[in-house]
């Protein structure tokens, strides 16, 4: 592998001496999200394998190119999983992609996001240098979280190498409870139960029924189906058929994101914002905190309604234009615009030259 | 300091008293030093200075206006909490002013189906929990000095607790931080919105130990109560056996809502303090702790059990009631004063160790203690693998307190070379910035200095803490030469 990383730094001096950009890519499952980058592609896929899984660490450390799908058959080998349920978006989709892309599933909003559980990475800067940060630790608070950096920086930062996740036990047992219900209501009860001391691990709204599902010790679990069936009546779901629900979420293989041809608009939103005033059909995910809205919207109109709901909008899926970026640029959010320089300054302490900035995300 | 030529303090001293009486309250400013003298150090009282002044602003324009004229006028500023930081974090500049949060107490919003609250970064970390424990919530990260500390400080800290291997850290309970930047910007971290765009500098916010902003309001996620709690006390006749007990309730997949552990000299200290019911004669207890629903504790506490009588266990003790399992924990959350009553001093650590090595470390303690002639107990969050020796010694002799220093540092190297790292959850601060040359080579140290850069570009936020300068690692490595080979060796010595 010394080999390897030999050869990403020579193509890395070589592009600067060209000043020409890299684009980091794995297996190229997620080359659609985000803004159409520029520059020679950058493959990572032979820099594999896994480097180091102790379950009673509840860690595992990965090189960049290993397939995602490799790396969660080892963790369920010994009961363990990734809480965030990261979605794959392709049958190669590699751990490096996972982590440039930072996107999370259903778990995210109980367990929290990507970035929650990155604990250290290794990676190569805009200069060659490889540089450590973080560790296999819990805990650590030693100098700036730069590995937190990494989750949702799309590759414009450095080139990762290696990166140590947490992981979490699999749960004992899981339910997962369907209540027909209207999406105001939905957003008020998902959001009051989620303030209650229920078992809750994830939940999705879309056409008029509100998901939840439940993962615990199986007699907290069979405790809140109970409670919560005696509020509401409920639909107990087979687990097999539920775990397909749950599966076809998080890789966006439903049929509310595949109905038509529409663009898919992506709102991050405070999660218990009203119904988003928009004509077409919705689907939420997390407690409310994101909606998607298939529809041919303008991209004034997606920051604005965003803005006004405490979040921003992102043009997830949909056929590219040059009019306008994916991503809100900070500068849309008073709060934000003075972090704008921040950010350029942070990317340019990463790589001076410029080599990994591909224009995937606005700087 | 990118200063130019100082003029001597006193009238470094006048211009900032100038400058800023008038934008602040009566009283707000302090600079006789009777009234900076309490502000020279925090709860890491062997490093101490004066500052210049004290500020103690009440409104968020009243820090915009400050951080306008420090950075016009190029006056360093620590910002400051409750002062509680162990690891001097919060020291004074001597040419500098402390900005004071003090003032900013208000809780100013609790939202209990958003399952968030917005305070001002003065407001303590358990005043958050009792405030809206009528709902049925409370704040999780619970750091021991909780009672005292503020939220402020655990964002500058991220700091983490007892409970923090199940509930996370500051990190992962904080949602939004409104900040000001050095020109006076005001800017949000976050969001009540699951992600924010851009790069995620909420992260490398949290933790930054007061360089990168100021914070004046934070929102923190709240958590429901658990109905229940219950606490085991396992005793063991031997360290390693206690440290393979951790791994091995973790290898069974629990993971338990607190998991400490603390060897014998640490319970002698604290059952002589707090009678706590601790078995005095164990190698070392693990206090090891569920919650949940009545029906989740029972399975669980069952599950643990079995797993730490598997792992050789001499004594078992579940709590059976509340105040029984308060007890159990009073003498872990009083470990600290207990040291200080069997001791003069103390100096508490910090480093954090993947939890299979945590009967290798304390090995090497044991035969550390012989090569500097101290004592030394241990307390430590053994689910996460945090480790708090506590070196005791005499500060009144100082050759005693250097030999503690030196003890503390091999410690935090010890932690290095194990897999871990030097600081878990007390920060850098100045204690352990010597310790940084040792963790972190000099190009990663640079893009720490890069990332400060881009927030404060003439590094006037409390910029002698936390990331040292090449050339304090220089000074160090001259101290510390391993095998003859004198590190940096490019760079010009005195």
């Amino acid at each position: 592998m010394q080999n390897v990383i030999r050869q990403f730094q020579e193509q890395i001096l070589e592009t600067i001496e060209r000043h020409e950009t890299l684009n980091i890519s794995g297996s190229g499952s997620k080359h659609w999200y985000g803004d159409a980058p520029s520059g020679t592609r950058l493959d990572t896929t032979p820099y594999s394998g896994i480097l180091d899984y102790q379950p009673e660490e509840l860690v595992i450390t990965v090189r960049a190119g290993t397939q995602l799908a490799e790396v969660e058959a080892a963790l369920a080998q010994k009961n363990q999983y990734f809480a965030f349920e990261p979605p794959h978006f392709g049958p190669l989709a590699t751990v490096g992609g996972m982590i440039g892309a930072g996107l999370a599933g259903p778990g995210r909003g109980q367990y929290g996001g990507m970035r929650d559980f990155v604990l250290g990475v290794k990676l190569i800067d805009g200069l060659g240098n490889i540089l450590s940060f973080g560790g296999k630790v819990m805990k650590n608070v030693a100098g700036y979280d730069v590995s937190r950096l990494l989750p949702g920086s799309l590759g414009t930062l450095a080139l990762l190498l290696d990166v140590s996740i947490k992981v979490l036990p699999l749960p004992a047992k899981t339910m997962t409870l369907k209540f027909q219900m209207p999406q105001g209501d939905a957003i008020t009860q998902m959001n009051t139960w989620a303030s209650q001391p229920l078992p809750l691990s994830a939940s999705a709204w879309l056409e008029d029924t509100l998901w939840i599902r439940l993962s615990g010790a199986s007699a907290a679990v069979d405790t809140a189906m109970l409670t919560m069936g005696q509020q509401f009546s409920a639909e107990i779901m087979e687990p097999s058929q539920a775990s397909q629900f749950w599966q076809s979420i998080r890789e966006q293989q439903h049929a509310f994101f595949n109905a038509n041809e529409l663009p898919l608009w992506r709102f991050s939103v405070n999660p218990l914002s009203l119904p988003l005033p928009f004509e077409e059909h919705q689907a939420m995910e997390w407690y409310g905190g994101v909606r998607w809205v298939k529809a041919d919207i303008s991209p004034e109109q997606a920051r604005g309604i965003a803005l006004e709901n405490g979040g921003h909008a992102t043009y997830f899926r949909g056929p590219k234009s040059d009019l306008h970026t994916v991503f809100t640029p900070l500068s849309h959010n008073p709060l934000t615009a003075p972090l704008e320089i921040v950010q350029q300054q942070v990317r340019k302490a990463f790589d001076p030259h410029g080599v990994f900035q591909t224009g995937r995300m606005p700087y | 300091m990118n200063a130019p030529f100082q003029p001597d303090l006193k009238s470094r001293q006048r211009l900032v008293i100038d400058l800023l009486k008038p934008i602040l309250d009566e009283g707000a400013l302090l600079w006789e030093p009777e009234d900076t003298i309490p502000y020279e150090c925090d709860g890491l009282a062997a490093y101490r200075k004066v500052p210049l002044a004290v500020a103690l602003p009440k409104t968020e324009a009243q820090v915009v206006a400050i951080l306008k004229i420090c950075h016009a006028h190029q006056i360093p500023v620590v910002p400051r909490g409750a002062g509680t930081g162990l690891s001097g974090g919060a020291m004074p500049i001597t040419d500098g002013l402390v900005l004071s949060l003090a003032k900013f107490k208000q809780i100013i919003e609790i939202n209990p189906i958003a399952r968030t609250a917005i305070v001002q970064p003065g407001v303590r970390n358990l005043a958050i929990s009792e405030a809206v424990a009528q709902y049925g919530l409370y704040y999780a990260p619970d750091p021991s000095s909780q009672i005292a500390c503020t939220i402020g400080g655990n964002v500058s800290e991220n700091s983490g607790g007892v409970h923090c291997l199940k509930y996370g850290l500051t990190i992962h309970n904080v949602l939004r931080i409104r900040a000001i930047l050095i020109n006076g910007d005001i800017v949000e971290f976050g969001g009540l919105a699951p992600d924010a765009p851009g790069l995620d500098l909420f992260s490398v916010f949290i933790g930054s130990e007061g360089m990168l902003a100021v914070v004046t309001e934070v929102t923190v996620k709240l958590v429901p109560k658990p109905q229940l709690a219950r606490v085991i006390m396992a005793s063991f006749d031997d360290i390693q056996k206690g440290g393979n007990a951790v791994a091995a309730i973790i290898g069974a997949g629990i993971i338990p809502a607190g998991l400490e552990m603390m060897d014998q000299p640490a319970t002698r200290a604290v059952e002589e303090f707090v009678h706590a019911g601790y078995d005095t004669d164990a190698a070392t207890i693990l206090l090891c702790e569920s919650d949940g629903t009545p029906e989740e504790v029972a399975e669980e506490i069952g599950k643990m059990s079995a797993v730490l009588q598997a792992s050789g266990a001499t004594r078992l003790q579940v709590s059976e009631s509340e105040s029984q399992r308060l007890q159990f924990w009073s003498g872990r959350k009083n470990a600290f004063p207990a040291a200080g009553r069997v001791s003069a001093d103390y100096y508490c650590m910090d480093g954090t160790i993947p939890r299979r090595q945590i009967a290798e470390l304390l090995t090497r303690i044991k035969k550390m203690e012989e090569k500097y002639q101290l004592a030394c107990m241990n307390v430590f969050h053994a689910g996460d693998g945090n480790m708090h020796p506590l070196i005791l010694f005499n500060g009144s002799d100082h050759a005693q307190w250097l030999r503690a220093e030196e003890f503390g540092s091999d410690i935090l190297e010890t932690c290095v070379a194990l897999g871990g790292t030097i600081t878990g959850e007390h920060g850098v601060g100045i204690e352990k910035i010597n310790s940084m040359c040792v963790q972190f080579t000099e190009l990663e140290r640079n893009l720490f200095w890069g990332i400060k850069a881009a927030f404060d570009p003439l590094k006037l936020l409390n910029s002698d803490k936390a990331i040292p300068t090449l050339h304090r690692c220089a000074e160090y490595g001259r101290v510390h030469i391993s095998n003859g080979i004198l590190p940096h060796p490019e760079l010009e010595r005195f």
